[in-house]
């Protein structure tokens, strides 16, 4: 008996879990799809075929740099260019996945290495304002379907666009192009309210990343705000209540 | 073959920066102020991403991007869940761009 009502209880909580998941992630899902169909459109102009666009989807996962690198495959760029400047412009998810994972140390690293996988600006974003999820016991169920959710919409994104072509109008999908944006100022907003330090920390990372995008890539730009911002927080954020 | 080496390539520089934080953090203790350094990154990482990029989804009306922010600020700032604040903001520009 005991066993039974056991595993029912598990199962909730696994479910709960998961469904928490998909409820942050789908405002991702809401950014990640019309980024996606444009990437598509592009990639597929600049001369991918359909599976090579939607394999970069599947292996890359990662917008900034597949945009850059559909346009240098168009341009004719060498590979080893195309790699070096991915490796550039995703360099800022080694600090986000150190920040995370250093959240999911109680997570097991069975967990953590897919989820390391699937962080990307967004997906790191959301995961890291929820950091009670990583104290539960089923947590990483939560951070796995807000992961795969925003994965999911990503390849699929993309495929539709290599299939359809421009399918969302101009004005829309411009429009839409502030969902990622809007999301994040809807994730930093209220931690701000609850601890006015922690908005100091984010104006400091932007002062420096417009500082520093005067003479350097915005891949670049990106880290230093984020890691040199981040160092602000050695002095505003308080012992951590662990 | 040669878009596929890249593929494979811009995969593999995308995975290892991904991947290697989860492998180090089981063999790392840190002291507490890396622990608040890398607990303030996530705020740090949103000032960084939100500006000045926002300015960019219409580049040649930079005003835009901000009007649609500071939409965003107000909608979140009366505690309204996250996916009301995207589709406040993703209306705000809709209008702007389509009214202006």
């Amino acid at each position: 008996m005991d066993t039974v009502s056991e595993n029912k209880k598990n199962y909730f909580s696994s479910m709960l879990m998961i469904k928490r998941g998909l409820a942050v992630g789908f405002p991702i899902m809401l950014g990640y799809i019309p980024i996606a169909i444009t990437y598509g459109v592009l990639a597929k102009q600049a001369g991918l075929s359909l599976m090579e666009l939607t394999l970069m989807s599947v292996l890359v996962f990662a917008g900034a740099s597949q945009f850059m690198g559909a346009n240098m495959i168009a341009l004719g760029a060498g590979a080893v260019e195309i790699i070096i400047a991915t490796f550039v412009l995703n360099f800022r998810h080694f600090v986000m996945s150190l920040s995370f994972m250093n959240r999911l140390r109680e997570v097991d690293l069975k967990w953590k290495f897919p989820l390391s996988l699937g962080l990307t600006d967004e997906t790191f974003a959301v995961s890291s304002l929820h950091t009670n999820e990583a104290k539960e016991e089923k947590g990483f169920l939560f951070y796995g379907a807000l992961t795969l959710t925003a994965y999911l919409s990503w390849v699929i994104g993309s495929f539709l666009g290599g299939v359809l072509g421009k399918v969302i109008p101009e004005t829309l999908s411009q429009s839409m192009g502030i969902a990622l944006y809007a999301m994040f100022i809807g994730l930093l907003v209220p931690s701000v309210k609850k601890e006015l330090r922690v908005g100091l920390i984010a104006v400091i990372a932007m002062l420096i990343n417009v500082i520093c995008l005067q003479f350097m890539s915005s891949g670049w730009a990106i880290v230093a705000g984020t890691v040199l911002g981040g160092l602000s927080g050695v002095f505003l954020l308080k012992e951590e209540r662990r | 073959m040669i878009i596929l080496l890249i593929i494979i390539g811009m995969s593999v520089v995308t995975m290892l920066p991904r991947v290697i934080p989860a492998f180090i953090v089981d063999k790392l203790q840190f002291k507490d102020w890396v622990n608040r350094w890398l607990n303030a990154i996530p705020y740090a990482a949103l000032g960084a991403l939100i500006f000045p990029g926002v300015l960019s989804i219409n580049a040649d009306k930079p005003h835009i991007g901000l009007i649609g922010g500071f939409v965003a600020i107000i909608l979140a700032y009366v505690g309204l869940n996250v996916i009301f604040v995207v589709i406040g903001a993703i209306l705000s520009v809709f209008l702007l761009t389509t009214l202006l």
